[in-house]
């Protein structure tokens, strides 16, 4: 077997964390990793948020983010260590042989410069090629990478063109210097789910064309199934498994590895059709000073105890069908009925009881909750405000819903700053929950938590739908969600509804153009996938 | 037990012993306010520590009771300031519309016309007292505070956590004072000291260019204008009352640096 292109034996990687009640001290935050990566090939870092794998990945360049040190074990690049290289070596090897593609292209782009005069940067630095020679260069990978009118997208600058084409770019100005090796950290996981599709096959191939060998790191174990050849499952910093693709996804040796393949694997019977609680009757809406409908003539009903999903990518609509249904949009035209009656358009005029019975919960347990208030308050003033509870019937009623939330005891007096990401949604839930409503908007709730948190999150939500017939009108990009916990269907897109009926119905051929995109771009754990979606499809995405 | 870092222990004893020279002005200066004890800028001797002034005074006793007149009018002045501007400035944020319309654009207003200009030409009308220049100021001092707690209100305002309170169909007043005020509290606090010190160098502007304090009070403004021809003979009276605005400010604002950092440590601090 020939040297491998990287080779990191033990590494070690410490953190200096500044608690605000005790002095600041170091932690371990990786331990003990070792990998190897041939040319050519791709291995896929795959865990939740805090498992190290970004940090890792930023190893392979010797960088350590804001107080992340490399302590131990080495680091080798083409056959030499760099893991205490000083920064003049380490200058002329970042960008010449090891780049890198942030999961923010947005973010990552110098919104003054052309995206040719960035693509070209480091290759002109490190004095690879002349301007001319590079630029050839750089239009080729465009061309490879699918990227429309490749011959001058260079001219533009970073806000003309979409988010899907903004990563081709960065995965273009990251191959342009033809490094041997090149470091992904969720390329995709920003983009919509039918552009994502796009910009992975566009890696995939050129990946494959240009021979580099890549590093790819994901949390979504279906996506790195398709671009990887080999996977190294990680958890708070320690390897948990290493094997190639086939291996992990149809024989996974450890239990942890096993829960990620099996996640999103919950199975939810379709309920009969009912007298609704919600009635959105033809409603159409504009926020005030634009000229064009973000919803037109929307039609959907939701029966008690069920469950609706109103699917579509960003800009379709859906999450402003919420704040029309709650009052913080009036519609232009249209009504909505609610629990028999007709709903104010507009919020201020509400009665107490529209307001207790619609609840909602949002994306961002984060900015959800205000962070100088505790657990108990936080969930306890919906009690005081709509049932006047107060004092020890209050806090025993909050300790009920921290108990039905499966949080029990001893969070009551904490602060949101000090509960977990799948905590604090769980937090968001009690509250909504404390007002005893009939419906309750689910804002895309689970899309900010890792699969195996997101997983518990709908578990809760649909047994505490059994327990207490609520209705969730639950607004998702994420069609695997969708299939988990629905009983009717709703796809968005473009302000309309463009798909309605029961699960059943929604999910089973004859699609219509747009549904068929959406769904074949969900990634599937299973190899070959990829191929397979890009060959059968019949629309492009928006991203395109 | 809190931990404090020295620099802001140092600005702590230093600020309260200010207050506290300032309360307790009457027992613990050695002559009257006014009083002529002495020769013209005796130099400093026992009785006298810090000398005599212009016309014989007491310096030291004219600092302490000067101290107390600039502290007073200061603090006042800061707590209307932050009274009128921190509440109109809220209000603005989460009502919006109209009303913030209007509200910003007078302050506009205001902020247009250099507030030393506009306060000299309105005290040059008005009866100069203690009163006037407290709401002169404070009211020109709350523009500043208005623009600061509107800037941090909008920012918190479009949280979820906010949208939520109006979901579930809080009152303004809540809003307000429980969910945007606790997030807001940290710049404002470190405004306050700011605002305080630029209160105290404010009326000893008006003190020194003669539409501050009248004699025969005496705040540190006017001790320094009062004195101010001595320095052409070597005489140092004046430097008195300037090195102890100087000192009052470094104290204060070693304070709120402190306040500042702690409180955006604090758990579920936002800028931890």
């Amino acid at each position: 077997m020939p040297d491998p292109i990287l080779s990191i034996r033990n590494l070690k990687i410490e953190a200096t964390v500044y608690p605000p009640d005790a002095p600041p001290h170091d932690v371990v935050i990786v331990d003990g990793v070792s990998l190897d990566l041939q040319k050519g090939k791709v291995l896929g870092l795959i865990g939740e948020s805090g498992a190290g794998k970004s940090t890792i990945g930023l190893s392979a360049m010797s960088y350590g983010r804001g107080g992340v040190r490399l302590t131990g074990g080495e680091v080798m690049l083409n056959g030499r260590e760099i893991r205490l290289a000083n920064a003049k070596a380490l200058r002329s090897l970042r960008g010449r042989e090891v780049t890198y593609v942030a999961q923010s292209a947005a973010a990552a782009f110098n919104p003054a410069l052309t995206l040719m005069d960035q693509v070209v940067e480091a290759t002109l630095r490190h004095g690879l090629a002349t301007r001319s020679e590079a630029e050839a260069r750089a239009v080729k990978l465009f061309r490879k990478l699918g990227l429309p009118d490749p011959d001058n997208i260079g001219k533009r600058y970073p806000h003309q063109v979409s988010g899907g084409q903004l990563q081709r770019v960065m995965t273009a100005m990251a191959l342009c210097p033809e490094p041997s090796l090149v470091v992904f950290d969720e390329p995709t996981t920003a983009l919509d789910v039918t552009t994502q599709i796009d910009v992975l096959a566009a890696i995939k191939e050129a990946i494959h064309d240009t021979g580099v060998a890549a590093l790819y790191i994901t949390h979504d174990l279906a996506v790195v199934a398709q671009v990887s050849d080999d996977i190294m499952v990680l958890r708070n910093g320690k390897t948990v498994e290493t094997g190639v693709v086939r291996q992990i996804i149809d024989d996974p040796h450890e239990d942890y590895t096993r829960a990620l393949v099996s996640v999103r694997s919950i199975d939810h019977e379709e309920k009969a059709k009912a007298e609704p609680v919600l009635r959105v009757d033809g409603v159409t809406a504009r926020y005030s000073g634009t000229s064009f409908d973000v919803l037109s003539d929307i039609n959907v009903d939701l029966a008690p105890g069920q469950t609706l999903a109103v699917v579509g990518e960003s800009g379709s609509g859906k999450s402003t069908l919420a704040r029309v249904i709650t009052g913080l949009l009036p519609p232009r035209a249209g009504s909505i009925h609610f629990n028999g009656r007709d709903l104010t358009p507009d919020l201020k005029s509400r009665t107490k009881t529209d307001l207790r019975e619609l609840q909602m919960i949002y994306q961002m347990a984060d900015v959800a909750m205000n962070p100088r208030q505790t657990v108990g308050t936080i969930i306890g003033r919906p009690l005081e405000f709509y049932f006047g509870l107060r004092g020890e019937a209050k806090r025993k009623r909050v300790q009920e819903l921290l108990d039905q939330i499966e949080m029990g005891k001893g969070y009551i007096d904490r602060y949101p700053a000090e509960l977990s990401g799948g905590q604090k949604q769980r937090v968001c839930i009690a509250r909504a929950l404390a007002a005893k409503p009939r419906l309750i908007i689910c804002d895309e709730v689970t899309s900010a938590l890792d699969p195996l948190v997101a997983d518990g999150i709908l578990r809760l939500l649909l047994e505490l739908q059994a327990q207490e017939n609520v209705a969730y009108l639950f607004i998702t990009h994420d069609l695997a969600t969708v299939k988990a916990i629905a009983d009717s269907i709703a796809v968005m897109f473009k302000g309309k509804v463009v798909r309605y009926g029961s699960k059943s119905e929604v999910l089973a051929p004859p699609f219509d153009d747009y549904t068929d995109l959406l769904l074949s771009s969900v990634p599937e754990m299973r190899l070959g996938w990829l191929e397979e979606a890009i060959a059968g499809r019949r629309m492009a995405s928006a991203g395109n | 037990m809190i931990r404090i870092p020295p620099s802001a222990l140092l600005g702590l004893v230093m600020t309260g012993a200010f207050f506290f020279v300032a309360i307790f002005a009457d027992f613990i200066a050695p002559y009257p306010l006014a009083a002529v004890v002495g020769g013209v800028w005796d130099p400093s001797s026992s009785e006298h520590w810090l000398g005599t002034d212009s016309i014989g005074r007491d310096l030291m006793s004219r600092m302490i009771y000067g101290g107390q007149t600039t502290i007073k009018i200061a603090t006042l002045a800061t707590i209307v300031s932050f009274g009128l501007g921190s509440v109109l400035g809220f209000t603005a944020a989460t009502v919006g519309g109209w009303v913030d319309q209007a509200l910003s654009r007078f302050v506009d207003l205001l902020m247009s016309i250099p507030s030393l200009i506009l306060a000299l030409v309105v005290l040059s009308v008005m009866s100069v007292n203690e009163l006037t220049l407290i709401l002169v100021m404070g009211l020109l001092d709350a523009t500043r505070v208005f623009r600061l707690s509107r800037a941090v209100a909008v920012d918190i305002t479009v949280m979820d956590y906010v949208e939520a309170a109006r979901l579930r169909g809080e009152g303004t007043g809540w809003i307000i004072f429980r969910e945007i005020l606790p997030n807001a509290l940290s710049p404002l606090v470190a405004e306050l000291g700011l605002r305080f010190i630029f209160a105290v160098l404010f009326i000893s502007t008006l003190s020194f260019l003669g539409l501050g304090v009248q004699p025969p009070g005496a705040d540190w403004g006017g001790i320094v204008k009062e004195n101010s021809a001595g320095l052409v003979y070597g005489i140092p009276a004046a430097l008195a009352p300037a090195v102890a605005i100087a000192v009052l400010a470094i104290s204060v604002n070693l304070v709120a640096d402190w306040v500042l950092n702690r409180t955006t440590s604090l758990k579920g601090g936002r800028g931890a």
